[in-house]
């Protein structure tokens, strides 16, 4: 049984470290803000809740668990905030995604 | 081992910050950069286990600092000027620091070096009697609100004489009702039609003013204390203030009650030296507190905590409105 939970924190963790490295290749590569914040918002969602399920099946059931879990409750509820946030600031300051038609162009 | 692969990785990345601080010309990347180097510093702090320093990195250095330069930017061209001369002169003085400090660190005692001098002097007597004095787990605690209760007091004072010093300069923001109308519908433009923003906002609200007062009173048993909790319990009145406007802040806290709060934190921990003075002990002695001299150390201890949490809360919130007003 430990080495179940062993090999599956394993894989949840390395799982999570690769959405995050992921996520950091995304941020460098890709074309305009948007696509750069879909790349980061893997690194802040999936990676990190992969990587705190990871510490939390080596933790079992103690205190620390409780306050992992906590904590990503916290990151769930932020992060796509702070996402959207950035987002609607990116936007209303007139910066659209790239390639984007908008109404007044199209052809009517 | 870990302890030095982790420290290296953190330290080089504290550079690369260090030096794209230096190097980027838009103002608001730099702040976002120390807000990054601020939060690296906490993690070097937390892997050193000074956990204490490393909560009030995170919370004052890469928090609410943060929002303060990004209120001031707001007064501000968000670029740097361009500075030709003086440049030499400059380079010249970074250098010779840099040569000195280096310098410096061929003396320096490798990292855990038990016989280091800092591990010789007074901090062996800390961590000796202080379950026989103070009984209580936290030595930093102790520290900072018993032993060394004298520097503790100096530096709320210099935390209130830096907000009484922003206070002059820019102003204290008026009361709700000295406000104009125009300038009270201004303050309905912050976040308060975005929905998602004001959701979320006031569902963390209550925990985030929750964990101020657990890290406030929780400092004796673990990190914390009343600087980092006054730092919290300031965040979470700015994002108040950011998510439900400026003039809903203020009347949660209203400026006659901040002043109160800037001075008032301080004045309470001042008359705790006072109270021991008149009851025959020496300036800050908490034993004489309580007829048991441990429980009277506590009491001194919660007291003065409290005092310093309330100024800075009242400190840091008085600068953001001060920021915030102007910046309309």
């Amino acid at each position: 049984m430990a080495t179940v939970l062993d090999v599956l924190s394993w894989i949840m963790l390395l799982g999570g470290g690769g959405f995050v490295l992921v996520g950091g290749i995304g941020i460098l590569r890709l074309p305009d803000l948007y696509t750069r914040m879909h790349a980061a918002s893997l690194t802040d969602t999936l990676g990190t809740l992969l990587i705190l399920g990871g510490i939390m099946l080596q933790a079992g059931l103690t205190l620390a668990s409780i306050k992992l879990v906590a904590i990503a409750i916290f990151l769930l509820l932020t992060g796509p905030t702070a996402t959207y946030a950035l987002a609607n600031a990116a936007l209303m300051s007139g910066m659209y995604p790239k390639d984007t038609k908008l109404p007044e162009d199209m052809p009517s | 081992m870990m302890t030095v692969v982790f420290g290296v990785f953190l330290l080089t990345l504290l550079v690369i910050t260090a030096i794209g601080v230096v190097r980027s010309e838009n103002l608001f990347t730099a702040v976002m950069l120390m807000g990054i180097f601020s939060l690296l510093m906490a993690a070097n702090f937390f892997i050193l286990d000074a956990a204490d320093v490393a909560l009030t990195e995170a919370a004052v250095g890469a928090g609410i600092s943060t929002v303060l330069l990004l209120g001031a930017l707001a007064l501000t061209p968000p670029t740097e000027r361009h500075e030709r001369t003086g440049r030499w002169m400059a380079l010249g003085v970074v250098s010779l620091t840099t040569l000195v400090v280096v310098y410096a660190t061929f003396e320096k005692p490798r990292l855990g070096d038990p016989d280091a001098p800092v591990h010789q002097h007074v901090a062996p007597w800390y961590l000796e009697q202080t379950p026989a004095l103070i009984d209580i787990p936290n030595v930093v605690t102790a520290i900072l609100g018993s032993y060394r209760a004298y520097d503790t007091l100096g530096e709320v004072i210099v935390v209130l004489t830096a907000g009484v010093g922003v206070l002059f300069l820019l102003g204290l923001p008026g009361a709700v009702g000295d406000r104009k109308p125009e300038d009270l519908a201004k303050g309905r433009t912050y976040l308060s039609h975005h929905l998602v923003p004001q959701v979320v906002g006031r569902l963390l609200i209550p925990f985030i003013l929750l964990f101020a007062l657990y890290v406030q009173f929780h400092g004796e048993y673990g990190p914390g204390g009343g600087f980092q909790a006054g730092a919290i319990f300031a965040a979470a009145i700015i994002l108040y203030a950011l998510i439900e406007g400026e003039r809903e802040a203020l009347e949660v806290i209203s400026p006659r009650l901040l002043v109160w709060m800037m001075a008032g934190g301080a004045l309470l921990y001042g008359s705790v030296g006072i109270v021991t003075m008149l009851l025959g002990g020496n300036f800050l002695e908490y034993n004489v507190l309580a007829s048991n001299p441990v429980k009277g150390q506590q009491w001194g201890i919660i007291v003065i905590e409290l005092g310093v949490g309330v100024t800075v809360a009242g400190v840091l919130l008085a600068i953001y409105h001060a920021f915030a007003a102007r910046g309309r």
